[in-house]
């Protein structure tokens, strides 16, 4: 298809680096009009970075970008929008007070002579805007009172009908239920009929391959594979987006591992049936004593929620917990606690105080078990002496400002908190994310020995890697429910890609 | 291990003495800002700089001291209580109310022997923090709202009891506290040390202090460390009004009246007074120390201006700007401790 036509968008040689690391290694890129173009490749690997240059984001780097076969260089995002390129992010970004039509016109209004907005019009336009996309919805109702993959539809749309000649997708379907990735592909075929070039960025490998022409693959900063998706495979793409041979400095995890035979131990936690508005459905699983439980999915697939839940920060819409046989309700995160469940979330800001010395930080968790009424300063101290040498937390020097380490130490604090009278359950989000393989080693290790003192642990992750290097056992999560659970059986990167 | 403190005062000491100086500019200004104030007034005025009138400059700020010890608990959590006046208000009415008056007052009042008038007084202002408590933390009323709820609700019962009339009794021991004085030290300024010493020996040294610092810290890792954060949220509002409430019995006591409206400019001055004194309003920084600076810096202002020959009705004018200045300041001193620390 796209030989009969020049392309619309053409970028030569792209190479892009940040403070020294090269994200993108000399891209060759190009977008026909009526072409839906497939990006995949792991987190980092340099998909986003491209987007952001077409979409004007990043204005500094190398090499041609050229539109219409005119040479261009962006100084904006504005400048990208003036020439006909749209951009929907992962995250939504849409203003839940207002109305759906104000969202759909935001920035664009309707108005008359005297600069006073036409509501019954925009309202109108909005709605029938909105009846192509297949959505059936008052425009004049607030927005945040619609579920979220409506909301998402709803942003989609306004992209989608901006009238750009350019629209790219960053992991549009996440957040979508089945009818609606339907309606969102009638929508871009019928789009691509009208000559709009769509590129669709997702770790939904099924999806690229329904509805897109073009498949690149993208690995290292580098563009490893570009076919017609016709012509190509899940399991091609997963093995061209891992990549095999001794490219990867780290290990890959591209072969094998054998899981260990489901542990006997006591049962800490037991989750039955658990669920949560349109996050998570039927979560039914079991935490042993001494094993580490790996939970692997997508961003967006529920992970966040169900931590959350696990540590009484967000209460489900049904389904029960257990910890240690005894059913618990937990009201809040300080009766979560009290039970024996820790959580580290995945942001290190949600859970540490920067301007306060490390001391504090790690003590805030056991104030309770080292003094009823008054501080014990030198104990507190005491304490986090044992634990900065036991974690080796550098520099190690428990009165300076948290803020003052490096984000992999802080990373550790995050986990020192937990560790002086170990709960009975931890629950880790993402806990070697942006990590140096240094770190990340010590932090694998310090995972192990807290297995080995009888700890149920639970990691959640989106890496790959981060679950194969930690897990005894893994369940699959993908949009909100549980799809498959490795146990006693080989698995590697391109299995958990394929359950995923 | 002494090595590593001595490695961090040395670590600190190669980051040089600017950095230091920034990171505790919340401190240093409003103490800079006092030394200037004195200076001034002092040159300006020769009756000022005189151990009588330090007198009263501390009779003069003992009420908003007392006043101010529970707010600074409520800001260090990044809260807010604008009932504070209205609860000191309503609680010295309430103890005057339960108390025998005189037959000229003609309000129809129950008395009550002394003990028991305080005691319902004090259970009246700790009730309405309570409610102030329970609608932030419960319901979830942004606190700047709900106490303004509340302000107006201790001003209706205010009106309810006393009715526009004034009442004039208290019981003996509040008579004693706000008026009396002992060894020529008014008791009113014994009673805001002590309590102002509670007030810094609570934050200091007890586990709930260090919460009511985390809380106000970074709220959200409060919680992800497993701190029943509304429990504290609920504790500094109760705290707030029961300080007030305590303000306001022993200010009837030293105004020698009770009535509607007396206490209205102590909602300003008190929060002006932990502000000043450069306790952050984003939470987390700040303590009563910096409570008795704001304190000496606002008493110092409002007595030095009734010293120098100055129209009164531009006083009001002056103490809005150095209010506004000290807010300035304190937004400033936050930021330039972030970047000391990021």
């Amino acid at each position: 298809m796209r030989e009969d036509r020049s392309p619309i968008l053409e970028l030569q040689g792209i190479t892009k680096s940040f403070g020294g690391v090269e994200a993108l290694r000399g891209v060759d890129f190009a977008l026909s009009p009526g072409e839906i173009h497939g990006l995949v490749g792991e987190n980092g690997a340099g998909k986003s970075t491209l987007m952001k240059i077409i979409a004007g984001v990043h204005t500094e780097f190398s090499g041609r970008f050229l539109i219409d076969g005119q040479e261009t260089h962006f100084r904006s995002a504005r400048d990208a929008h003036s020439a006909g390129i749209a951009m929907v992010h992962q995250e939504l970004s849409v203003a839940p007070d207002l109305t759906v039509a104000e969202n759909v016109f935001l920035g664009n209004q309707p108005t008359n002579r005297l600069g006073l907005v036409q509501w019954r019009r925009m309202a109108r336009e909005a709605g029938e805007q909105l009846a192509r996309f297949g959505i059936d919805v008052d425009p004049m109702s607030r927005l945040g009172d619609l579920p979220i993959g409506l909301q998402q539809l709803i942003e989609i749309a306004r992209v989608l009908f901006s009238g750009a000649r350019i629209v790219i997708l960053d992991e549009p379907t996440s957040a979508l239920s089945p009818p609606e990735v339907e309606r969102l592909f009638a929508t871009l075929r019928r789009l691509r009929e009208e000559g709009t070039a769509i590129v669709f960025i997702s770790h939904f490998i099924e999806d690229i391959l329904r509805v897109s022409d073009t498949v690149t693959v993208f690995r290292n900063g580098r563009k490893v594979a570009e076919t017609a998706s016709a012509a190509t495979s899940k399991g091609a793409l997963i093995e061209a987006m891992i990549g095999r041979g001794g490219e990867a400095l780290e290990h890959s995890y591209s072969d094998d591992l054998m899981l260990p035979q489901p542990s006997d131990s006591s049962v800490v936690l037991k989750v039955n049936q658990l669920s949560l508005a349109r996050s998570l459905k039927d979560i039914s699983f079991e935490a042993r004593a001494g094993e580490v439980l790996g939970i692997y999915g997508f961003m967006g697939c529920g992970q966040q929620e169900l931590s959350r839940i696990l540590f009484g920060k967000l209460k489900p819409d049904g389904g029960t917990l257990a910890v240690e046989g005894k059913p618990k309700t937990f009201a809040s995160t300080a009766a979560a606690r009290r039970a024996g469940v820790a959580l580290v979330p995945e942001s290190r800001r949600a859970m540490l105080f920067h301007q306060e010395p490390v001391y504090k930080n790690i003590s805030i968790s056991i104030l309770d078990r080292i003094s009823a009424l008054l501080l014990k300063p030198a104990q507190e101290r005491d304490i986090a002496k044992r634990q900065v040498e036991q974690l080796q937390i550098r520099p190690p020097v428990v009165g300076l400002d948290l803020g003052m380490l490096s984000g992999g130490n802080q990373q550790k604090v995050a986990l020192a908190k937990w560790l002086t009278y170990p709960p009975k359950l931890l629950v880790l989000c993402e806990p070697t994310r942006g990590m140096d393989v240094g770190a990340k080693n010590d932090v694998i290790n310090i995972v192990r020995d807290l297995r080995a003192k009888g700890l149920a642990i639970i990691v959640l992750s989106t890496e790959p890697e981060t679950v194969l290097s930690l897990a005894d056992r893994i369940l699959v999560l993908k949009r909100g429910a549980l799809v498959r659970e490795f146990t006693n059986e080989p698995v590697s990167k391109d299995r958990l890609l394929e359950a995923a | 291990m002494a090595s590593s403190d001595t490695a961090l005062a040395a670590g600190q000491r190669a980051r040089g003495l600017a950095p230091f100086l920034r990171s505790q500019m919340r401190n240093i200004a409003p103490f800079l800002t006092l030394i200037f104030l004195s200076g001034f007034f002092a040159l300006a005025s020769p009756s000022f700089a005189t151990l009588d009138n330090l007198g009263n400059i501390l009779t003069q700020v003992s009420v908003t001291g007392i006043i101010a010890v529970g707010l600074t608990f409520v800001i260090l959590c990044a809260e807010i209580d604008l009932s504070i006046a209205s609860i000191a208000n309503v609680t010295g009415i309430a103890v005057a109310y339960f108390t025998l008056q005189e037959s000229y007052v003609n309000i129809p009042n129950i008395p009550l022997p002394g003990a028991a008038a305080i005691l319902l007084a004090i259970l009246l202002c700790a009730l309405l923090g309570l409610v102030n408590a329970l609608g932030l933390t419960v319901i979830g009323i942004p606190s700047f709202i709900m106490t303004l709820a509340m302000m107006q609700i201790a001003a209706g019962i205010s009106a309810l009891l006393v009715r526009g009339q004034i009442a004039y009794k208290v019981p003996g021991v509040i008579t004693t506290l706000g008026s009396g004085s002992i060894g020529g030290i008014p008791w009113i300024v014994i009673v805001a040390a002590i309590m102002l010493l509670g007030g810094h020996l609570v934050l200091t040294y007890t586990r709930f202090g260090r919460y009511v610092y985390m809380v106000g810290g970074n709220r959200e890792a409060a919680e992800y460390s497993g701190l029943n954060v509304k429990l504290i949220l609920g504790a500094v509002m109760v705290i707030s009004a029961v300080c007030s409430g305590i303000g306001g019995m022993l200010g009837v006591a030293h105004f020698g009246s009770a009535q509607q409206n007396e206490f209205d400019t102590y909602l300003l001055d008190s929060i002006a007074a932990v502000v000043v004194g450069g306790t952050s309003l984003f939470g987390g920084r700040g303590g009563i120390g910096n409570t008795i600076v704001g304190l000496f810096v606002l008493g110092v202002l409002n007595n030095g201006l009734d010293h120098v020959n100055i129209d009164s009705f531009l006083k009001i004018l002056i103490r809005g700007l150095i209010l506004l200045a000290a807010l300035v300041i304190n937004v400033y001193a936050q930021r330039l401790r972030e970047k000391a620390v990021e």
